[in-house]
C-alpha cells in the first residue's frame, strides 16, 4: 500500500531545533496512509514529546543522532513509530504518572508529556538493547 | 509556525493564536505571558485557529492561569475538538475555564 520510493527513516542530530523536520517527515507518511487529523494530532503529541525528550537528555551535555522510522500496518491500519538513538539508557515510561486532578496551584508540569503520550498512543514500548535506547510509538486509525 | 494577536482594551488582554503552539513556538507566548500581564484582570485566549498543543503549550497556559488566579480572570474560547481532547486527558480542562 505505501510507496516503497518514499524513504520510511530518517536520522538526524536530535536537537531541538529539528523537531519541525521530525514532524513533517511524520506528518507527510500519515496523510499518505490516511490518517484522521485527530489522530494525527495525537500522534505528533507524542512524537513531539518523545523527541524532545532524546533531545534534551539522551547525550546531554553533548549531542548525538537519533534515528525515527515510520511503518504502517493494515487491518486495523496501525502506525508504528520508531525512535532510536545511542545515549544514556533511558526509559522514559518508567516515571511516576502525574496526579491530574490537582488544582492549577498544586499543579507542576513534569512528566505530564510521558503521561498524555501513554494515555493518546494504543500502547508504547520501551527496550534497550545493543547500546541503543529504542521507543515504539504504537497506534491505531481507528 | 504560530502567530499570536494580541489586543487590549482597558483591563481585557485578547490574545489570538493560529497555528501550532509545541516547543519550538512556546517561547514566543511565555514571553508575553511573563511580561505583558501586569494590569490585566480578564486575559482571554481565542483559539479557534489553534490547531495544535503539546506540554510546552500547557506548561504556559497553567502559568497563565497561576497569574490570573491572582489578579482576575482567564477564559479559552473557540477550542477545537482535538485541542480540548488534550485538556481533557491532562486535567486542564477542569484548571481553565472553557467557552
Amino acid at each position: 500500500m505505501t510507496d516503497k520510493a518514499i524513504p520510511q527513516e530518517l536520522t538526524l542530530e536530535a536537537v531541538k531545533e529539528n523537531l519541525s523536520q521530525v514532524m513533517d517527515f511524520v506528518d507527510v507518511r500519515l496523510e499518505e496512509a490516511g490518517c484522521p487529523p485527530k489522530v494525527q494530532m495525537q500522534i505528533d503529541v507524542a512524537l513531539e514529546e518523545i523527541y524532545i525528550n532524546i533531545a534534551n537528555y539522551a547525550y546531554n551535555p553533548e549531542t548525538g543522532p537519533a534515528t525515527v522510522r515510520v511503518d504502517v500496518s493494515d487491518e486495523p491500519v496501525t502506525v508504528t513509530i520508531t525512535f532510536v538513538d545511542h545515549g544514556i539508557p533511558y526509559d522514559p515510561l518508567a516515571k511516576e504518572d502525574p496526579d491530574v486532578t490537582l488544582s492549577a496551584e498544586e499543579r507542576s508540569i513534569g512528566g505530564l508529556g510521558i503521561f498524555m503520550t501513554k494515555k493518546l498512543m494504543d500502547d508504547v514500548v520501551y527496550e534497550y538493547k545493543d547500546g541503543s535506547n529504542i521507543l515504539r510509538l504504537i497506534k491505531k486509525f481507528n | 509556525m504560530l502567530n499570536i494577536e494580541k489586543k487590549a482594551q482597558g483591563r481585557n488582554l485578547n490574545i489570538a493564536l493560529e497555528g501550532r503552539l509545541d516547543t519550538t513556538t512556546a517561547p514566543d507566548l511565555e514571553a508575553i505571558v511573563r511580561g505583558e500581564l501586569d494590569g490585566a484582570e480578564q486575559l482571554t485566549f481565542d483559539f479557534a485557529k489553534l490547531e495544535y498543543i503539546s506540554s510546552a503549550g500547557l506548561r504556559i497556559l497553567l502559568a497563565a492561569q497561576k497569574i490570573m488566579n491572582k489578579q482576575g480572570k482567564m477564559v479559552v474560547k473557540n477550542v477545537s475538538e482535538e485541542v480540548k481532547e488534550i485538556f481533557e486527558v491532562t486535567g486542564f480542562s477542569d484548571i481553565l475555564t472553557l467557552e
